[in-house]
C-alpha cells in the first residue's frame, strides 16, 4: 500500500513543477511586464522599467522561476499584482467557497448516481434507459444555462431560494445550506447520471462474469452475491469514474461561482484571468493542479484496498 | 479435433472482421436517430458557414422599435436589448463556436491518433514513453487549463481551443491504444502474420478498419465537450469581445435581459444544447454501428434478467432417460434451452433426455457449440440474461427442480449440486482471497462459526492436495497458478458435501500434467465420497479415464449415449466415430489425427433432418427428409442414427 502512494509521489511531484514551469513559461513569452500590468498601458517606459527592476521582474525568466518556486514551497505563491495582497492568503480564504460547493456535488453525485446505477442493474427495466437518456442530456445541456433556468424558476419566479451569495457556515449553517442548494443541484446534475451508468454497466459486467456464475451454481443467496462480490468488483471502477466526475465538478465550480456570484477559488481566477493577474493565475493553477493530484492519490489508495490486482500493478 | 476447432475460429474470425469493416457505414445509415443527429449537425454547420447570405440581419443591424422582443414574422426568434436580431446573431456568432470546435477536434485527432496508433502497433519503450505522457497529461485540470491560457494571451480564443485539444488528446490515445492492442492481438492479424503481410500493411488493413469506431466516437464527445467550453469561455466573457456575438456571450446577453424578458434563454441555450446532444448520440450511434448491435439491444439486463424463465413441456417421446425402476440421482425429461437473439429466440439445447446414478460418472462430450455446457448450465439455471428453459422433468432426488423458483434452487446447489468451471481463475472471485472464500462457502452450506468454518477450510484443501495451506489462503486467485485454482474451486464445491458434483471441462485450461492432477483427485474424491459426477469435455482421453457412460452431443442433441468402454470400442454414431478418429485415443502414435470437415451447424440454422448429415459419409436422402429419433440398441445404449446397421460394414 505504502508503495503506491510513493509511486503516486514520484510522479505527482514533478507534475506540479511541470504545469507551474509550463504557466511560468506561458506567461514570459505572453509579453507584457509585470510593471506594465500594474500601471496599466498608459504608463511611460522608465515608470514600467523602474518597477520591474524593483520586483525583480527584469532578471531572466528562469532565475525568476527558480526563485518563485523557491518561495512556493513553504506556502508563499508571491503578491497580487493587482491588489498586493499575499495569494496565498486569497486563495485560503476562498478554499471553504468552492470546496462547499464541490464536496456537496461530489456527494449529492455519489448517492444518487450510484443508487440508481444499482437499481438499473439489478432491477432492469425502466430505470437503466432512463440513466443512460439522462447521461446523454446532462453532457449535452451546459451548466451554465442550466443554472440561469434554475435561477428563474427557483429564484425568481417560485422564490424558494437565494439566487446569489454565499453564507459562511460559521455565521448562519441554515443560511449556508440555503446558499448552496441551488447551485450544488445545478452543478451536480449532469454528472449523476454518468455516475449511474458506469456503476450499472460495471455491475452487469460482474454479474455475467465466470466467478458470479459460479457462486450461483454453488447457491449463493442473492444479496451476498450482489452487496458483496458484485459490488466490490464495480468499486473499483465507480470510484475512479468518481475522481474523474470529482475533477470535472471543480472545473464546473468555477462556473456556478460567477453565476451565483459566490467569492470562491473560481471567481478569483475569472477575475484574476481578466486582469492579466499572473501571481493569482499562477498560484491558482498550482492549487487546482495540487487539488487534482490529492483527489487522483485518495483514488489510487482506495482502488488498491479494493483490488488486489491494482495493488500488485 | 482441436485443429477443426482452431480452423473453424480462424475462418469465423476473418468473417466477423470482413464484416465489422464493411458493414459499419450500412449499420450507421440504419440507425434513424444518427442519421437524424447528422442531418440537424449538417443543417447548422452549413447556416452559420453561409450566415452572410442566410440570415435575414447583419449581427450588428438594430431594430430600434422592436427591442428586447419574443418571436414574430420579421424577427423570427426575436430581438436582443439592442433590438439586434437574435437568428442573425446566432448564426454569425455559430462560425465562432464552430470554428473554435474544428480547432480543439484537429489538433485533439492529430496527436491522440499519432500517440495511440504508434504506442498501439510499435510497442516497446515507444509504448511506454506514450502512455505515460497520456497519464501526465490526464491528471490536468481542464476548464483550469483554459482560463490560465487566456488570462496570458487575453481572449486569444484560437489559443485556448488549440489548447483544449491538446488536454482531451490523451484520452482520445487511450481508445485509439487499447482499440489498436484489441485488434492486434485478435486472432485474425495473427493469422495475417503468417499469411507473410508486413506490418504496415497488417496496420492498414485491420487495425485501421478496428479503430475507426472507438476513435470516431470519442473524437464526436471531444467535439461536444469543445462545444460547451467555447460556449462557457465565451459566456464568461473571455472569448470574442462583445459586440461580434458567439454562442457563449449571447446566453450572457440574454442573462442581462432575464428581469425583461425571459425568451432569449430559450434560442440561445438551445443551440447550444441541440448540437452537443447531437454531438454525443451521433457518437453513441457510431458505437452501436461498429459494436454491430441495433440500438437498444442490450438496455434489458439485469440481475433479475439472470432469473431463468422455466416452464414446464408436454412429456417427451422417450429414449435416453432412466429405463423404469432403476435408482438415478438426477434425471432429465425433454430439457430445452433457448437463449434470446435480437428480439427473438434461438434454442441451443434441444430436448435433451439423460441421467446419472448415484455415484456415476457420466461424460458430455462434443465439438465446440454443441450445447454441452448449456446442458448443466440449463439444470443449474445458471444461464445468460434472458434465457428460457423447458423441460417435462428434471429432478434430483426426487425433487423436482423445474417447479422451484430461483430461491428455492438455492436448497440444491451447492449443497445437493456442487459446480466448478472452465476457467478455474476467474471462475473465483479476484477482490477477496481464496481462503476468504473458501471460508465463506464453508460458512454458508454448514452454517458454522468463523473458527469451525477456517478449520474445515483447512482440511478441504488439505483433501484437494494444497500444498502450504496457510500460505495459498492468504493469496488472490490471480497469484495462483491455474491447477491450484482449480483445487480451490474443487475445495470450494466440496464445501457443501454434495452428491453430485459438475464439472464444466475442469481440465481443458490446464497443462497436460495438471490435467492429470486433477483427473486423479476428482476419482479420488469420488472413491472417498460416493458423489457421483457429470463432466463436460471434448477430450475422449479425459472420458476414458474418469467416466463410466458417455453422452455424445451435436447441435444442441444428444446422439449417442453408452458405456464408455462400449462408445470407444464399438461407436454407433457415425459423428462418434469421426470424433473418436480424430482424437488420439486408440491411434498408434504418430499417425495423422483426420480431421471431420466442415463446422458445426450454427443453433438456429439446423437443418429439418439429421443434423450432422452435412458431414457424414454416410448420409443419404432419407436422413434429410426428418427429424432422426434415437434408436436403442443395446441395453443401456442408443444412437440418434438410422443408419447404425451400415456402421458395422464401414468400421472395420
Amino acid at each position: 500500500m505504502l508503495s503506491v502512494v510513493i509511486r503516486r509521489l514520484i510522479v505527482a511531484v514533478p507534475l506540479m513543477g511541470v504545469i507551474s514551469f509550463i504557466v511560468f513559461m506561458l506567461s514570459s513569452l505572453a509579453g507584457g511586464s509585470v510593471g506594465q500590468a500594474i500601471l496599466g498601458p498608459t504608463a511611460s517606459a522608465e515608470s514600467v522599467a523602474a518597477l520591474n527592476a524593483k520586483l525583480g521582474a527584469d532578471r531572466p525568466v528562469l532565475v525568476q522561476y527558480v526563485d518563485w518556486l523557491r518561495h512556493a514551497i513553504t506556502g508563499d505563491l508571491g503578491l497580487s499584482v493587482v491588489s498586493g495582497v499575499p495569494v496565498a492568503d486569497t486563495i485560503a480564504s476562498r478554499i471553504p467557497v468552492t470546496m462547499s460547493l464541490a464536496v456537496g456535488a461530489l456527494l449529492l453525485v455519489i448517492i444518487l448516481g450510484v443508487t440508481s446505477g444499482a437499481i438499473a442493474a439489478i432491477r432492469g427495466g425502466i430505470t437503466g434507459r432512463l440513466a443512460e437518456v439522462l447521461a446523454v442530456l446532462g453532457r449535452g445541456l451546459p451548466s451554465f444555462w442550466l443554472a440561469l433556468i434554475a435561477v428563474l424558476v427557483f429564484g425568481v419566479n417560485l422564490a424558494w431560494l437565494p439566487v446569489s451569495g454565499y453564507v459562511p457556515f460559521a455565521d448562519s449553517p441554515s443560511g449556508w445550506i440555503q446558499s448552496l442548494i441551488l447551485p450544488v443541484v445545478v452543478l451536480g446534475v449532469s454528472e449523476i447520471a454518468l455516475v449511474a451508468v458506469v456503476t450499472r454497466a460495471e455491475m452487469l459486467s460482474a454479474m455475467r462474469s465466470d466467478y458470479v456464475r459460479s457462486l450461483r451454481a454453488n447457491g449463493y443467496p442473492w444479496k451476498r452475491i450482489v452487496f458483496k462480490h458484485v459490488a466490490k468488483n464495480a468499486a473499483g471502477p465507480v470510484l475512479t469514474m468518481v475522481s474523474l466526475v470529482f475533477v470535472s465538478l471543480i472545473g464546473g465550480t468555477i462556473l456556478m461561482e460567477q453565476i451565483f456570484g459566490m467569492p470562491g477559488l473560481g471567481t478569483l481566477m475569472v477575475s484574476a484571468t481578466t486582469k492579466h493577474d499572473l501571481q493569482v493565475i499562477q498560484g491558482l493553477a498550482v492549487f487546482y493542479t495540487a487539488m487534482v493530484v490529492v483527489v487522483f492519490l485518495l483514488t489510487d489508495i482506495a482502488s488498491g484496498y479494493l483490488n488486489a490486482k491494482a495493488r500488485a500493478r | 479435433m482441436s485443429a477443426v476447432i482452431e480452423g473453424a475460429a480462424i475462418q469465423e474470425q476473418s468473417r466477423r472482421a470482413a464484416e465489422r469493416g464493411a458493414g459499419f457505414l450500412p449499420r450507421l445509415v440504419r440507425q434513424p436517430i444518427a442519421v437524424a443527429c447528422s442531418l440537424v449537425l449538417l443543417v447548422i454547420v452549413l447556416a452559420c458557414v453561409f450566415a452572410e447570405w442566410v440570415s435575414p440581419y447583419g449581427p450588428l443591424d438594430q431594430d430600434l422599435q422592436n427591442t428586447a422582443a419574443g418571436p414574430s414574422a420579421s424577427h423570427l426568434l426575436g430581438t436582443d436589448q439592442l433590438g439586434r436580431d437574435i437568428l442573425s446573431r446566432m448564426l454569425h456568432g455559430g462560425q465562432v463556436t464552430l470554428l473554435g470546435i474544428v480547432q480543439a477536434v484537429v489538433v485533439c485527432a492529430v496527436i491522440g491518433l499519432f500517440l495511440g496508433l504508434t504506442a498501439g502497433t510499435l510497442g516497446g519503450w515507444v509504448e511506454t514513453v506514450a502512455m505515460r505522457l497520456c497519464d501526465l497529461l490526464l491528471a490536468v485540470p481542464g476548464l483550469v487549463m483554459l482560463l490560465v491560457i487566456l488570462g496570458i494571451y487575453g481572449n486569444n480564443e484560437a489559443a485556448a481551443m488549440i489548447t483544449l485539444g491538446v488536454i482531451m488528446a490523451p484520452t482520445l490515445a487511450r481508445v485509439v491504444y487499447s482499440a489498436t492492442i484489441a485488434v492486434r492481438e485478435e486472432l485474425y492479424v495473427a493469422s495475417a502474420r503468417v499469411a507473410g503481410l508486413t506490418s504496415f500493411q497488417i496496420m492498414r488493413r485491420h487495425i485501421l478498419s478496428g479503430v475507426t469506431g472507438p476513435a470516431l466516437t470519442q473524437i464526436s464527445i471531444v467535439a461536444a465537450v469543445a462545444c460547451i467550453a467555447e460556449a462557457g469561455i465565451g459566456y464568461l466573457g473571455l472569448g470574442v469581445a462583445p459586440p461580434a456575438p458567439s454562442w457563449g456571450n449571447l446566453v450572457t446577453d440574454a442573462q442581462n435581459l432575464m428581469p425583461i424578458s425571459a425568451w432569449m434563454l430559450v434560442p440561445t441555450g438551445g443551440i447550444i444544447a441541440v448540437v452537443t446532444l447531437s454531438l454525443t448520440l451521433l457518437g453513441n450511434g457510431i458505437r452501436d454501428a461498429y459494436m454491430g448491435r441495433s440500438s437498444g439491444s442490450s438496455k434489458a439486463f439485469s440481475w433479475r434478467a439472470l432469473a431463468v424463465k422455466v416452464s414446464q413441456a408436454a412429456s417427451p417421446a422417450g429414449g435416453g432417460a432412466a429405463p423404469l425402476g432403476q435408482e438415478s440421482i438426477l434425471s432429465v425429461k425433454g430439457m430445452t434451452v433457448r437463449l434470446p437473439r435480437g428480439s427473438s429466440e434461438v434454442t441451443i439445447v434441444d430436448d435433451v433426455n439423460f441421467h446419472v446414478a448415484p455415484g456415476e460418472a457420466v461424460a458430455i462430450v462434443g465439438e465446440s457449440g454443441c450445447g454441452k455446457s448449456m446442458t448443466i448450465s440449463g439444470v443449474l439455471r445458471v444461464l445468460p440474461m434472458g434465457a428460457h428453459v423447458a423441460a417435462a422433468s428434471i429432478s434430483f432426488k426426487g425433487a423436482e427442480l423445474t417447479s422451484l423458483s430461483e430461491r428455492e434452487m438455492n436448497a440444491y446447489r451447492g449443497t445437493g449440486i456442487g459446480f466448478i468451471s472452465q476457467e478455474p481463475i476467474s471462475s473465483l472471485n479476484p477482490a477477496f482471497t481464496v481462503g476468504h472464500q473458501l471460508e465463506e462457502a464453508v460458512r454458508l452450506h454448514r452454517g458454522v462459526g468463523k473458527g469451525k468454518a477456517r478449520q474445515i477450510a483447512r482440511e478441504l484443501m488439505a483433501r484437494v492436495r494444497l500444498p502450504e495451506p496457510d500460505a495459498v489462503a492468504k493469496k488472490y486467485p490471480h497469484e495462483l497458478s491455474g491447477g491450484m485454482a482449480q483445487r480451490i474451486a474443487i475445495a470450494r464445491a466440496l464445501a457443501g458435501e454434495p452428491d453430485l458434483l459438475i464439472a464444466d471441462e475442469p481440465t481443458t485450461a490446464l497443462d497436460v500434467s495438471v490435467q492429470c492432477e486433477i483427473l486423479d483427485l476428482l476419482r479420488d474424491l469420488r472413491e472417498q465420497t460416493g458423489m457421483a459426477l457429470i463432466l463436460v469435455t471434448h477430450d475422449w482421453g479425459v472420458v476414458a479415464e474418469a467416466c463410466d457412460r458417455a453422452l455424445v452431443m451435436y447441435a444442441g442433441q444428444v446422439v449417442e449415449s453408452a458405456d464408455v468402454r462400449s462408445i470407444i470400442a464399438h461407436p454407433a454414431h457415425p459423428y462418434t466415430r469421426a470424433l473418436l478418429q480424430s482424437s488420439s485415443v486408440g491411434i498408434a502414435p504418430r499417425q495423422l489425427l483426420p480431421v471431420i470437415a466442415g463446422t458445426v451447424p450454427v443453433p438456429g440454422s439446423w437443418p429439418h433432418g439429421c443434423r450432422f448429415a452435412s458431414r457424414c459419409v454416410l448420409a443419404e436422402d432419407a436422413c434429410r427428409t426428418g427429424p432422426i429419433p434415437m434408436v436403442t440398441l443395446d441395453e443401456g445404449s442408443a444412437a440418434r442414427c438410422i443408419r447404425t446397421d451400415v456402421d458395422e460394414l464401414v468400421r472395420t
